[in-house]
């Protein structure tokens, strides 16, 4: 056990300081570069003062040099200030990551509630009326389009109805806990609808396949009841699949918080690594994409200590290849 | 008549009749082929009604739908129908072409790992693996954000006026490879070890030979289906980057782009923004049905448990 987490620790540390480098050069292909923003912003900049700053700041190195150097400072824990903010980055991060991890949490665990039971509830009786209206809607919650639901959201519940902020974090009001979360509930709303297809299709699949193995027909012989068979018996193989697809779509509910943080002006992860992309925000930008690539990465470890303990019969060398 | 077909239907026919049995799949046929017929006739449209996607008419804004404006107009008196025809265009053209590369490019990837094992798979594999682990929408914001000067490439590519267009094909096939070369590198590991590959190889084909002709053929069902069923993603895809005014640039229409404008103006037209998305979600829909009857036609084993009707 100790061995495989040490080995599956390495490797995503290779993957994120590879990781690391791809950002690094590709941040550095982004229009313009710190020098020319301080030519912007003061016109008298000659030339040659450009040069020299351009020296001073290593921008006329080779970028893997500047990478290093960049890296060196980054493991003594200097990750630069952020343009956009004037502060240090990790202080701009730190509370982004708390709403951006409320956020998902919250909407991870909603659609979880209502997709795994929607997913047994369809596999229970394949092909039934039942089960065809729960893959419709599953299918539909897949092909909309997340900024669109987002934005159909606001229109319903803001514009026309008027009962809900269309965006931001709770400030005003009496900064009572359902004042907060009132501003909370159309982003979790469409975060969780986005999700909610996906999963349920997964669950329906697995539970189907399980359903009919031998031990299932085994027990039912035995006279277990159906309660017992399908939460008993079945559901935890069922759930194996499962937890991993789940976990690997770990990234992809990420770019689900960056859609929803834009739109609904949620001070978080997402939103910073868009505005800071667009503000040329280079430090942020770096830091933030690399943040998200190491959530990403912890959700991915997460979900093969998940798979291991839910199926004893995997061993951890198997679960690795 | 009817005894010949069904005694001797041929491989084509019983997939297509299992084809038609997907009822969905085949409204979803239809109505993308009418969807793209649409598209085509976008000009023809426009001279019908007597309107272009880009005449600004400022006397006529947010105009209720109407003969000469079938879903009114916008912010500037532009007419929504006629955009929403060539918004149309551009995002089937981006699905279609960008969704085709990136089979393209998993494929090879997928065959390459699968046909020589060893090293070469376990490093494709594990870089697989490493950009399925990546969040993808901030890296395709980062790649759309690129300054392509700086990539040296040719000025006359940098300069079109459709580069956005090629822009965000290369960037979506670029990191929407990664389930089409799952998917070979495990059949063609499989099919690497069959009695025919071996006969071919044991003859002295050559391992192009082999991949191309003996191992690609029997890929070619699940690669048409999982390319299917991810031209509906790379649609959302490009209409979230050009949303988030990333991807195609005004003044080129598409379904992403009409969606950012419309954003700002929820609060006096919502109807704006009603229907691009509507549009984006019937043609993504409209995809993963076809793809799921495809499955069922071309993979009837992978099908048991799945709803077909």
């Amino acid at each position: 056990m100790t061995s495989f987490l040490f080995h599956r620790f390495w490797q995503s540390a290779l993957v994120l300081v590879v990781m690391s480098f791809v950002v690094y050069s590709l941040i550095g292909l982004m229009p313009g570069d710190p020098v020319d923003l301080m030519i912007t912003a003061d016109p008298k900049i000659t030339p040659e003062d450009a040069a020299r700053l351009r020296e001073l700041y290593g921008l006329d190195r080779p970028i893997f040099e500047r990478y290093v150097n960049w890296l060196g400072a980054a493991l003594s824990g200097d990750f630069g200030y952020s343009r956009l903010y004037a502060r240090p980055v990790l202080e701009v991060l730190g509370p982004a990551i708390v709403n951006t991890v409320t956020l998902l949490g919250l909407s991870l665990l909603l659609a979880l509630m209502i997709a795994l039971p929607a997913g047994i509830a369809a596999a229970y009786r394949p092909y039934s009326r039942l089960d065809y209206s729960i893959n419709m809607i599953a299918f539909a919650g897949i092909s909309v389009p997340p900024f669109w639901l987002a934005l159909m959201l606001i229109i319903g519940f803001a514009v026309i109805l008027g009962i809900l902020p269309a965006g931001g974090l709770g400030t005003g009001g009496d900064g009572g806990i359902w004042d907060n979360a009132r501003y909370l509930v159309l982003p979790v709303a469409s975060l969780t609808i986005a999700s909610i297809g996906g999963h349920t299709r997964y669950m329906r699949a697995s539970m189907i396949e399980t359903l009919r193995q031998d031990y299932i027909r085994t027990a039912r012989a035995t006279g277990a009841s159906e309660m017992r068979v399908v939460f008993g018996h079945a559901l935890r193989n069922a759930l194996i699949p499962v937890v991993t697809i789940i976990a690997l779509d770990f990234g992809y509910l990420f770019s689900g918080a960056l859609i929803t943080e834009t739109i609904f002006a949620w001070p978080g992860m997402g939103r910073l690594i868009f505005d800071s992309i667009m503000g040329n925000d280079f430090n942020l930008a770096l830091v933030a994409l690399l943040l998200a690539t190491v959530l990403t990465l912890i959700g991915n470890f997460l979900a093969d200590i998940a798979y291991v303990w839910l199926d004893p019969r995997v061993s951890f060398r198997e679960a690795d290849s | 008549m009817t005894a010949a077909v069904t005694t001797g239907a041929g491989m084509s026919t019983l997939t297509a009749r299992r084809f038609l049995r997907h009822r969905l799949a085949v409204v979803s046929a239809c109505g993308l082929a009418l969807m793209a017929l649409a598209a085509m006739a976008a000009p023809l449209a426009a001279a019908l009604i007597g309107a272009d996607a880009e005449t600004v008419d400022l006397f006529n804004r947010f105009q209720p739908p109407s003969w000469q404006h079938p879903l009114g107009t916008d912010e500037i008196g532009r007419d929504v129908f006629v955009r929403l025809l060539y918004g149309g265009r551009i995002s089937l053209f981006v699905g279609l072409t960008a969704a085709l590369a990136a089979a393209v490019l998993g494929t090879v990837i997928g065959l390459f790992a699968g046909y020589f094992g060893g090293r070469l798979d376990a490093f494709l594999m594990r870089f697989t693996d490493g950009v399925i682990s990546l969040p993808l929408l901030p890296l395709l914001i980062v790649l759309a954000a690129l300054d392509l000067d700086k990539l040296g490439l040719p000025e006359a590519l940098v300069g079109s006026e459709n580069i956005s267009l090629y822009r965000i094909v290369a960037i979506v096939a670029l990191v929407g490879w990664t389930t089409v070369a799952r998917l070979v590198r495990g059949t063609a590991l499989a099919l690497r070890e069959r009695d025919f590959v071996l006969a071919a190889e044991a003859q002295g084909a050559t391992a192009w030979r082999i991949m191309s002709a003996h191992i690609l053929p029997n890929l070619a069902s699940p690669i048409i289906v999982a390319t299917t069923l991810s031209v509906g993603n790379v649609i959302l895809l490009e209409s979230v980057l050009s949303f988030l005014g990333l991807g195609i640039q005004p003044p080129i229409p598409s379904w992403g782009n009409l969606l950012t404008n419309a954003q700002e103006l929820i609060w006096d037209a919502p109807a704006l923004a009603f229907y691009p998305g509507v549009m984006i979600f019937l043609t993504v829909i409209a995809f993963n049905f076809l793809g799921d009857g495809l499955q069922d036609a071309l993979d009837p084993r992978a099908t048991e448990g799945k709803v077909t009707q």
